[in-house]
């Protein structure tokens, strides 16, 4: 929840460290990457070149298991889907999640 | 108005003046570039800095844009930071005068109005500081030398009041006000330090324990949020300037206000000005006074934010206001007669409104050119939408 004029520091002071954290990028995004995951090898492609660290890994398991997307933070960016060797991610429009 | 104790008065330009408010506030960073007719004062600032008389870091830049850069960090840092300019350096400096008012820093400024290029002129107008109306600062407009150097001791405790955390510009006429000798009474240096006292600090980059981030990227998110600070901030400026003038006039007797009226308990035609022209327009008023004219003055001290209430209190009623601007505002009215003009649209009783331009580049203002606009009101002859000039050739 963004927060009001009033509740604010002046000057657009960041007033403690660490706070990017807080800050949700995944606002920006238009397109959004879908996983299949009937097509998906878990071959950590993805996770390798996502620039915000937004491919979800289970790594209990002997070999990690990519498992989705941190929409928080993915900018829509596409590159995930383009280095995919099954072709296991697909960009949508934002569009069509607007009712979630 | 106010009585100089000639005793106790030095005969000194605007700029020594105001240098020595500067000498009295001791700033820890003063950051400048020299230009016409600003370059007095940091001269007489320089001097005191290599004479051991001030403990400020001077920083003597290679641009005005550097100049008012350092100070935004200067103040960021924690420090008392304060600058002066003129004309072209204030321009060239315009980016960043906009940072220091967004982001929140009680910097000082006086700035020596001079016309702005081009054709290139070094002499007074007020083009310079109207390029700067909307930039979130503070202005004051000084009519004398005396005023020059109060505004600048005041304007550091007003800017620094956790309430307005807003830079503050303090004008004076170029070469008329900074050249021109007159008596100024200067504080005692103890009285001024302990009126301004200690820097109030907020958010101190250089303070470790509590870090802090100063400009950071602010989008569509909350950049409006952070302007509407601003718009709330310069409405404290009209709640805590009473304060700390009443303060101020407590250490010096001089008292000042967002305006300054002139004889106008019956006044039926007054002329609204800044800065030094307001002297010239009192001699006028006296004069025509004499002759049984019920002529007076309002003198805008503040203009921005600008008094809109005490404009109207002044105003309303009156049968004529004739405006003066030393600018002009191309494709539209001169700023303070719009100003006025628009203060003026939810009177009771509207007077008649006429808009005159004088002395750009410096051109003289003589009381006669004062007297034919105030025949003019008199006559009734002010038309709210025609822009008139005084002492321009046909």
């Amino acid at each position: 929840m963004l927060k009001g004029w009033k509740d604010i520091p002046i000057g657009g002071i960041i007033d403690e460290p660490g706070k990017s954290r807080e800050y949700k990028t995944g606002t920006w995004r238009v397109l959004r990457p879908i996983l299949h995951e009937d097509k998906c090898v878990h071959c950590m492609f993805c996770w390798l070149y996502c620039p915000d660290m937004a491919i979800v890994i289970d790594s209990s398991g002997q070999k990690p298991k990519m498992v989705g997307f941190n929409y928080d933070y993915c900018k829509g960016c596409g590159l995930c889907a383009d280095v995919c060797p099954t072709k296991a991610i697909e960009m949508r429009p934002e569009t069509e999640f607007i009712e979630e | 108005m106010y009585n100089i104790d000639l005793k106790k008065a030095k005969a000194m330009t605007g700029a020594e003046a105001v240098a020595n408010a500067m000498r009295q506030i001791e700033p820890h960073v003063v950051a400048a570039y020299p230009i016409t007719p600003q370059t007095p004062i940091v001269e007489y600032f320089a001097k005191f800095v290599a004479d051991g008389v001030v403990r400020t870091e001077m920083i003597p830049v290679e641009s005005e844009h550097s100049a008012m850069s350092a100070v935004v960090g200067a103040a960021a840092a924690g420090a008392r930071a304060m600058t002066a300019t003129s004309a072209n350096g204030l321009a060239l400096m315009h980016e960043v005068v906009y940072i220091a008012a967004s982001s929140r820093l009680p910097i000082v400024m006086p700035v020596v109005n001079r016309a702005l290029s081009g054709p290139i002129n070094i002499h007074c107008d007020h083009s310079d500081a109207m390029a700067e109306r909307d930039s979130g600062w503070v202005q004051f407009f000084a009519e004398s030398n005396q005023e020059a150097y109060d505004l600048t001791i005041l304007a550091l405790k007003l800017a620094e009041n956790e309430n307005v955390r807003l830079p503050v510009m303090v004008n004076l006429d170029g070469f008329i006000l900074s050249h021109g000798v007159e008596p100024v009474e200067l504080l005692p240096d103890e009285v001024v330090k302990e009126f301004v006292g200690e820097p109030n600090v907020m958010y101190p980059l250089l303070d470790t324990e509590k870090p802090v981030t100063y400009g950071p990227l602010d989008l569509y998110d909350y950049y409006f949020e952070h302007k509407r600070q601003q718009v709330e901030a310069m409405e404290n400026v009209k709640k805590v300037f009473p304060k700390v003038a009443e303060e101020f006039q407590k250490i010096s007797g001089r008292k000042y206000d967002f305006v300054e009226p002139y004889k106008l308990e019956d006044a039926e035609y007054v002329m609204v000005a800044l800065g030094s022209t307001n002297s010239t327009i009192k001699y006028v008023v006296d004069w025509m006074r004499e002759e049984g004219f019920k002529v007076g003055a309002l003198k805008i001290w503040m203009f921005r934010p600008f008094p809109k209430f005490q404009v109207q209190q002044y105003l309303n009623g009156r049968k004529g206001v004739i405006v003066l601007d030393r600018s002009a505002s191309f494709g539209a009215e001169a700023p303070l007669y719009e100003a006025v003009k628009s203060a003026l649209y939810n009177v009771t009783i509207r007077p008649q409104m006429g808009s005159y331009v004088y002395g750009l580049g410096g051109r003289d203002i003589l009381p006669e050119h004062i007297r034919s606009a105030f025949e003019d009101a008199i006559s009734g002859n002010l038309i709210v939408d025609e822009q008139r000039y005084l002492g321009l050739r046909e």
